[in-house]
């Protein structure tokens, strides 16, 4: 009953983060909304065993990527956006449209729940060191992909560096 | 133990604010959120399906989409910053063209 009770905690935490997000107008509220919906996650992988990926979830996102985020609100001092033309036809198309979306979505998932069956899931997944497996199939098996992953990385340093320097004229 | 099914409504669920926010909202950096949004519901997928079949496959799948999230944060909020240098604004619909 006890991992129930947490996922629907953790899971109401999440929806209403994300809500406030789509609904808040400056978006300072939005990104600090958005870290409400990150730490929920985390503590939502930690009930699915993912520790490490919480963990890093928590130090990845929650930490560097919306820092980056309120940084550059601030950088550019970003105040209350302004409503136009584009933000009511995205109302009127875009609102059904998503919902029409997510009935899509929970009608797939909920057929195919027969399919899995009763299924549960919950507690840790490899009986040793869970960290030290996903390090030996990063290394090991996927290490042409992580490879690759730093190349990606450096170009996207080289071309963040690029793109935000101020050009002399 | 939790069905499996709640977690993939739970993702849909947010993979759909997700996309809600990026159709409703004007601001270019908000954007920018909702596509970290979805990328972290479809991470909660995967880490899900990674318990409910007992592989690890999917804790390193979640890596790399942090991993492109990152590089791709750091990307889009330079291009933010050069925009707002050139423009003076954040709303997209004032971004329409491509040459000033």
């Amino acid at each position: 009953m006890m991992p129930q009770i947490l996922f629907l905690f953790f899971a109401a935490i999440c929806v209403a983060g994300a809500i406030n997000l789509v609904l808040q107008r400056h978006p300072i509220n939005s990104a600090l909304s958005l870290v409400v919906v990150m730490a929920s996650l985390a503590a939502l992988y930690l009930l699915l065993g993912a520790e490490f990926v919480g963990a890093v979830h928590v130090i990845v996102y929650a930490g560097a990527i919306m820092v980056l985020f309120v940084f550059v609100i601030m950088l550019l001092n970003a105040g209350a956006e302004e409503q136009s033309q584009g933000s009511r036809i995205a109302l009127l198309i875009g609102g059904p449209g998503v919902a029409v979306f997510a009935g899509v979505l929970m009608w797939l998932v909920t057929r195919g729940d027969k399919a899995i069956g009763n299924a549960k899931v919950g507690g840790m997944i490899s009986s040793g060191d869970n960290t030290h497996n996903v390090a030996s199939l990063l290394f090991k098996e996927f290490l042409l992909p992580f490879e690759v992953t730093s190349v990606l990385i450096l170009i996207a340093i080289m071309g963040a560096v690029v793109l935000a320097s101020r050009k002399e004229s | 133990m939790v069905p499996l099914s709640w977690y993939l409504i739970l993702s849909a669920v947010l993979f759909c604010l997700g996309v809600s926010a990026f159709l409703l909202k004007r601001n270019i950096i908000t954007i920018f959120m909702a596509i970290e949004l979805m990328l972290n519901a479809v991470n909660l997928s995967f880490i899900a399906f990674a318990n409910y079949l007992g592989k690890l496959s999917g804790h390193v799948f979640v890596f790399f989409v942090m991993v492109v999230a990152a590089a791709e944060a750091a990307v889009g909020l330079a291009i933010i910053i050069a925009i707002y240098r050139t423009r003076e604004t954040l709303n997209v619909d004032r971004v329409n063209l491509l040459k000033l």
